[in-house]
């Protein structure tokens, strides 16, 4: 995701682009242009279109769907996939477009903060989920020891009861992502000219008016864009319902693609896992060809 | 009230708010690592306690983690170096196909270039996840599970989309008239390569190096499915296991994860000046 240049390179400058040299590439040019494509080739064939391939076959059996769409587990973790997606994302992006605001204002404690609040994106994420799962422990958790040295009150059993963990899960997510899309949106603000603002200042507008009218329309497609990235990473994320709820209560709290993972492994099925796994297509699909289009419109870069 | 006076307040309150998000945001952001120091220091029986601050600190769960005296930490420094040494593996050679790639399609300009970026741009979009179930069913096949081999074969092919992008994005400011020159000179595609194009990539080098070092470090499903034997996992799989023993020692398994969060935290404090905002960021998707 870059917003700005990407890297700065002192020694160059962007370089005025006329008719392709290498346009007329012969004979042994040929070649090695092929020999060094074939690497990746191979790497794409073997590693990401077989896998595609053999999953398609494994879960193209239509009596699979039927033993999957009758399993209670199912229609909830579809349901928490879908919260999941709609409120962990969107709220975390909100809350970081708007902290990305408050990272801007000038000072050297702004910068140490910004120290302090990206830590949650550089400590690895098992660590991290690891701890937030000890943390919420309904007996011994940090959380609830607090509550308890504060008002002599036992804190609720976050992790055994379906909707606390699940909100639980989301928590964690934000925890965990939210200084990344709040730098993205950071460096997003920076690209956007003072002067727009400078001169709407000039001529009287207010703070929200200098966001309504300037922020805003010059961060929407940058925000799209990461709306539907953080979405597809989203819906494959493993770690933050394993780590924090485990997918329990009573299976309550597991999102597709755990529930993939449980299918084929712990309970021995590869076929009704990658089932889980496809049923997510039409949620995928839609989300990437959103993110082409985006993407073609070349205002933002990966 | 004077202009001058209620915009002094106005600016002062606006202070205040400031102050206290801050403050808010420091909690926030240190709680669940408050949470994992304080278990850390304590001793096994004081984990079940209800106090927030440690009562007796101490700083014997990392002797444990360092002597390896506990049996489920038996082999965590052989984990810490399989994390290390795959993730060399991944960055090696995600930087090798990725500027061997970003190469015929930027320098070299074949016409199937645009094959080559559609390819990457569609691994990335899909989920590491999704591809799990078939992966481990096609290394089975080849009798590659348990095999850091094949770990290694995944992380390679979702580091390397983004190290083409990132790669073509930086080749582009690099003077197409320098590989005419050195052309014209008679130099082969492999010189050019080596004698131009890569040092001049150097600084992109370093941060997708990283990128994928600090990829593989962090990544759990696939080395949990294809890992098995004690000696051959990674640390973050070790640490699920820790989390799955009866016994669950908390001290140990949070003085163990804080060692193994130390090399990447200090990674990314000590590159993030170096490299512009995009950069890193893909760095460590879900």
């Amino acid at each position: 995701m870059a917003v700005t240049s990407t890297i700065e390179n002192p020694a160059l400058v962007r370089a005025e682009r006329r008719s392709p040299s290498w346009s007329r590439l012969t004979g042994s040019d040929r070649l090695w242009a092929f020999a060094f494509a074939t690497p990746y080739v191979l790497v794409f064939i073997a590693f990401v279109i077989y896998p595609i391939c053999y999953g398609l076959w494994l879960g193209s059996d239509p009596a699979t769907y039927r033993q999957l769409f009758v399993d209670p587990v199912y229609p909830s973790a579809l349901l928490n996939t879908l919260i999941y997606l709609l409120i962990a994302v969107n709220l975390k992006l909100f809350l970081a477009l708007l902290l990305s605001g408050f990272f801007m204002r000038r000072g050297w404690w702004t910068k140490t903060l910004l120290l302090v609040f990206i830590l949650p994106w550089a400590v690895p994420a098992i660590p991290g989920y690891i701890s937030i799962h000890w943390m919420l422990n309904g007996q011994w958790g940090l959380v609830n020891n607090v509550i308890w040295s504060l008002w002599q009150a036992d804190g609720p059993p976050w992790l055994d009861n379906a909707n606390l963990a699940l909100g639980s899960v989301i928590y964690a997510h934000i925890w965990k992502w939210l200084p990344f899309w709040t730098i993205i949106f950071l460096a997003g603000r920076m690209a956007i000219p003072t002067e727009l603002y400078e001169a709407a200042k000039v001529d009287g507008a207010s703070s929200f008016d200098l966001f309504r009218h300037i922020t805003v329309p010059m961060l929407a497609s940058l925000y799209l864009v990461c709306t539907l990235l953080s979405s597809i990473w989203a819906l494959g994320d493993f770690n933050a319902v394993r780590f924090i709820s485990g997918g329990g209560p009573a299976l309550s709290t597991h999102v597709l693609a755990t529930l993939g993972i449980r299918n084929a492994f712990e309970i021995g099925n590869p076929a009704l896992g990658m089932a889980t796994v496809l049923s997510a297509l039409p949620l995928l699909i839609p989300l990437v060809i959103l993110l082409m289009r985006q993407l073609k419109k070349g205002q933002v870069q990966l | 009230m004077s202009l001058a006076r209620r915009t002094r307040l106005k600016r002062s309150v606006a202070h205040l708010a400031a102050i206290i998000l801050g403050a808010f945001l420091i909690m926030w952001s240190l709680l669940p690592l408050y949470n994992m120091v304080r278990v850390a220091l304590q001793e096994k029986e004081d984990v079940f306690s209800s106090h927030v601050i440690p009562i007796s600190p101490s700083l014997h769960s990392f002797w444990t983690v360092f002597d390896t005296s506990y049996w489920l930490l038996a082999s965590f420094w052989g984990q810490m170096g399989n994390s290390l040494w795959i993730g060399i593996i991944v960055a090696s050679l995600t930087l090798a196909i990725g500027t061997l790639t970003s190469f015929t399609i930027g320098r070299m300009r074949i016409r199937q270039g645009w094959m080559l970026t559609n390819a990457a741009l569609m691994t990335y979009v899909i989920p590491m996840s999704f591809l799990a179930i078939p992966f481990y069913g096609i290394m089975g096949k080849y009798g590659m599970t348990d095999n850091s081999l094949a770990v290694i074969a995944v992380e390679v092919t979702f580091a390397t989309p983004y190290a083409i992008f990132i790669f073509q994005q930086y080749g582009a400011s690099i003077p197409l008239e320098l590989d005419e020159a050195a052309r014209i000179d008679g130099a082969s595609p492999p010189q050019i390569y080596f004698l131009i194009y890569l040092p001049l990539m150097a600084p992109a080098l370093v941060a997708i190096g990283t990128y994928a070092l600090l990829l593989s470090w962090n990544e759990y499903l696939y080395a949990f499915l294809l890992l098995s034997t004690e000696g051959k996992i990674t640390v973050p799989v070790g640490l699920g296991k820790f989390l799955n023993s009866d016994e669950a020692p908390w001290n140990y398994l949070m003085a163990a994860a804080i060692v193994y969060a130390i090399p990447p935290m200090v990674i990314y404090y000590s590159f993030r000046r170096k490299m512009s905002s995009g950069l890193t960021m893909g760095g460590v998707k879900g």
